[in-house]
């Protein structure tokens, strides 16, 4: 049987993949997988510790809410690192100075 | 201890990120992500949170994960193909997020959580659905507003930059 120990363990994992991303890449849509991974890894956690300690319907709902709002901030993400390639040619961030236009 | 379909969700869900940021062709790295995250969604299945997994195909394997496929497909170089990343700045991420690890793992062994006893109550999709509805409508209405915005938003960025190159 699964317990709290093995979920709580992949969540670290996952959070720690996502930290290794954000240090070493350059390129934006990476930087944006890593948030994604990571923003997962805490979504998984939330709805571990509910299941297991207090299994109600509000710390799912707290989840979907934390779902649609990853979903907003994607959406705004993809749209700057579009227009950032349409000015520069490049998503690389350490090369991005302005987004000014 | 953890299962044999505990450990296969484990290894797609860790393998999927870990190609999505160390695939060299960026658009497997995007397939690599939506597979990562349908491994999540499979925890929420494992955890009794049918709703939440559903939700979670629905939004990121369904919508998020094909737009970043498109913007991939969009905006892609034959040259990232090539770039290798620094091996010292390399290896400082992989030391960073061992020490993260290591801090997060030893934190939770030594905390009293694992003590506590397990629940049994499985909530249903009647008391999610009330919930939202009526004590937690506020949130739901703010969270729309969010979502319009962040449309909108992202609307207008790609709409000026067309008007300026005429």
């Amino acid at each position: 049987m699964n317990t709290l120990a093995d979920f709580t363990f992949v969540s670290t994992l996952l959070f720690a993949i996502g930290i290794y991303g954000l240090i070493v890449k350059k390129n934006a849509l990476r930087l944006l997988f890593a948030v994604e991974i990571m923003i997962n890894a805490a979504n998984l956690n939330f709805v571990a510790f509910n299941t297991f300690l207090w299994p109600n319907a509000v710390g799912q709902t707290f989840v979907l809410f934390s779902i649609a709002l990853a979903a907003a901030e994607a959406s705004v993400i993809l749209a700057i690192v579009v227009v950032a390639y349409r000015l520069h040619k490049d998503v690389d961030v350490s090369e991005l100075k302005t987004l000014g236009g | 201890m953890a299962d044999l379909l505990f450990i296969a969700v484990t290894a797609v869900t860790v393998g999927g990120a870990v190609l999505a940021l160390e695939s060299t062709e960026m658009v497997y790295a995007a397939v690599a992500l939506a597979g990562s995250l349908f491994g999540i969604a499979a925890f929420f299945f494992l955890l009794n949170a049918p709703y939440v997994a559903v939700f979670q195909i629905t939004v990121y394997v369904g919508a998020v994960a094909v737009l970043i496929l498109f913007t991939v497909m969009l905006v892609r170089q034959e040259k990232w193909m090539k770039e290798a990343t620094y091996s010292f700045a390399r290896l400082f991420g992989i030391l960073a997020a061992a020490a993260i690890a290591v801090t997060f793992a030893l934190s939770f062994a030594a905390s009293r959580l694992y003590d506590l006893p397990a629940q049994q109550n499985t909530p249903t999709f009647f008391e999610i659905g009330q919930l939202i509805s009526t004590n937690l409508s506020p949130i739901l209405l703010v969270l729309a507003l969010v979502l319009a915005a962040s449309v909108l938003g992202a609307i207008t960025l790609a709409k000026v930059e067309r008007e300026e190159e005429h």
